[in-house]
């Protein structure tokens, strides 16, 4: 057997309730149970932490960031998606 | 040979102020260079780990005891943050780690010195974690995503390492007659290799004008040791004690201490190997490394046999 360092697992921290997890970094560990202890000492030291999730480095895909403007470039020329497209006239409430 | 129009871009995004991700686009050379400087952070972490770690069962109180423990727990989560940095630029740990063993990486050469009394202990918190942060507070601001970020996160915690270092050394200072000459001591022996630890000095190390224009150096090795040479004289002169620099005095013109030579000779014997600890440490590495390895066998067999059972059931 040759010498693992242990799959890599990406880290996401609940800092508070009622929002999101977010990426903080990614841990090696054997499974699952040992990323999320793993990433509690790691990431978690100062209260930092509500929630931890962890995922398998391997099965996250990404966008390229090569594609990037082509990508994203739909939504650059919808500007009427935004409220601040619309002229309304002073004075009318509430809209 | 690389795009030029690509290391235009590049450079524009790095001016811009905006950071280079791991999936980005980015010159062989700025990859490479960021792999040493990460991975040479990371090993000295780890290594760190083992002077400090030499007092953690003689600690002179419960409370210093519980201190030094998550103190050493923290440089241990900094390697870890490092490695994983590292890692986004397409290396692995276990080749990271093959080459500390086999010396072909580096890290820091102030882990080289013994910690030989309990005041050394404060002296590594306040002057070596006190060089540090002078170090990465700058690195923080640097061009790489994973490593500022991680520079960041290590800073804040490193404040700590600092203070809790020079709160031993004002005890001490404040203490008997013997404390206060262990204190002294301890400074007197760490000293030097703190002002060494940032690095040769600029004529001897020219920074590469394309390192600090792609944001990987962000300020010259004498530029940190002045920073931390005004900032930590009058620290030691606030517990009564005194820099072993005869030569050291403060130049009201310019706001600035100027300081006696440096003994360099000394710095590169212990990058090249030859410091008082430097097998010590590399051996309590490797050691490590061999000893730990049916854990990481033992785990993974563990988790396919869990996983079997999983499937079964």
């Amino acid at each position: 057997m040759s010498d693992t360092q242990w799959p890599l697992w990406e880290v996401f921290v609940q800092a508070n309730p009622g929002i999101p997890h977010k990426h903080v970094g990614n841990v090696h560990a054997a499974d699952a149970e040992m990323a999320i202890q793993n990433a509690r000492d790691v990431y978690t030291r100062r209260s930092e932490g509500i929630s931890i999730w962890v995922v398998p480095a391997a099965a996250i895909s990404a966008s390229s960031p090569e594609d990037q403007g082509a990508f994203f470039e739909p939504s650059n020329d919808k500007p009427y998606r935004h409220p601040t497209f619309y002229k309304i006239p002073e004075g009318v409430k509430y809209l | 040979m690389e795009d030029s129009k690509k290391i235009e871009e590049f450079e524009a995004k790095i001016a811009a102020g905006q950071k280079i991700e791991p999936k980005d686009w980015m010159p062989e050379a700025y990859r490479k260079q960021l792999i040493r400087m990460m991975s040479q952070h990371a090993h000295s972490e780890i290594v760190g780990m083992l002077p400090e770690g030499n007092w953690i069962t003689r600690a002179p109180s419960l409370r210093r005891k519980a201190i030094l423990l998550a103190k050493v727990q923290d440089e241990a989560g900094h390697g870890l943050y490092l490695y994983s940095a590292t890692e986004t630029l397409g290396i692995d740990r276990t080749e990271l780690l093959s080459q500390l063993h086999t010396g072909k990486a580096k890290y820091s050469s102030i882990f080289n010195y013994p910690t030989l009394t309990w005041a050394d202990i404060g002296a590594i918190g306040w002057l070596v974690d006190g060089a540090a942060i002078m170090n990465q507070t700058a690195l923080a601001r640097g061009s790489y995503g994973p490593y500022s970020r991680a520079m960041v996160r290590i800073c804040k915690e490193e404040s700590f390492h600092n203070r809790q270092g020079y709160e031993i050394m004002m005890h001490l200072a404040q203490g008997t007659p013997e404390q206060k000459e262990m204190a002294q001591d301890a400074l007197n022996r760490w000293w030097w290799p703190a002002i060494m630890m940032l690095g040769p000095s600029d004529d001897q190390s020219p920074n590469s004008e394309q390192l600090m224009r792609w944001k990987v150096k962000m300020e010259s090795n004498d530029a940190i040791r002045q920073r931390f040479i005004d900032r930590t004289v009058p620290q030691a002169e606030f517990i009564g004690l005194t820099i072993p620099d005869k030569d050291l005095k403060f130049d009201a013109a310019t706001g600035h201490y100027t300081h006696g030579p440096i003994n360099w000779e000394e710095f590169f014997e212990v990058i090249k190997g030859n410091g008082p600890c430097n097998a010590k440490r590399l051996k309590a590495r490797t050691d490590a490394d061999k000893k730990g390895r049916w854990v990481r066998e033992a785990a993974v067999a563990y988790a396919a046999k869990r996983e079997k059972e999983k499937l079964i059931a």
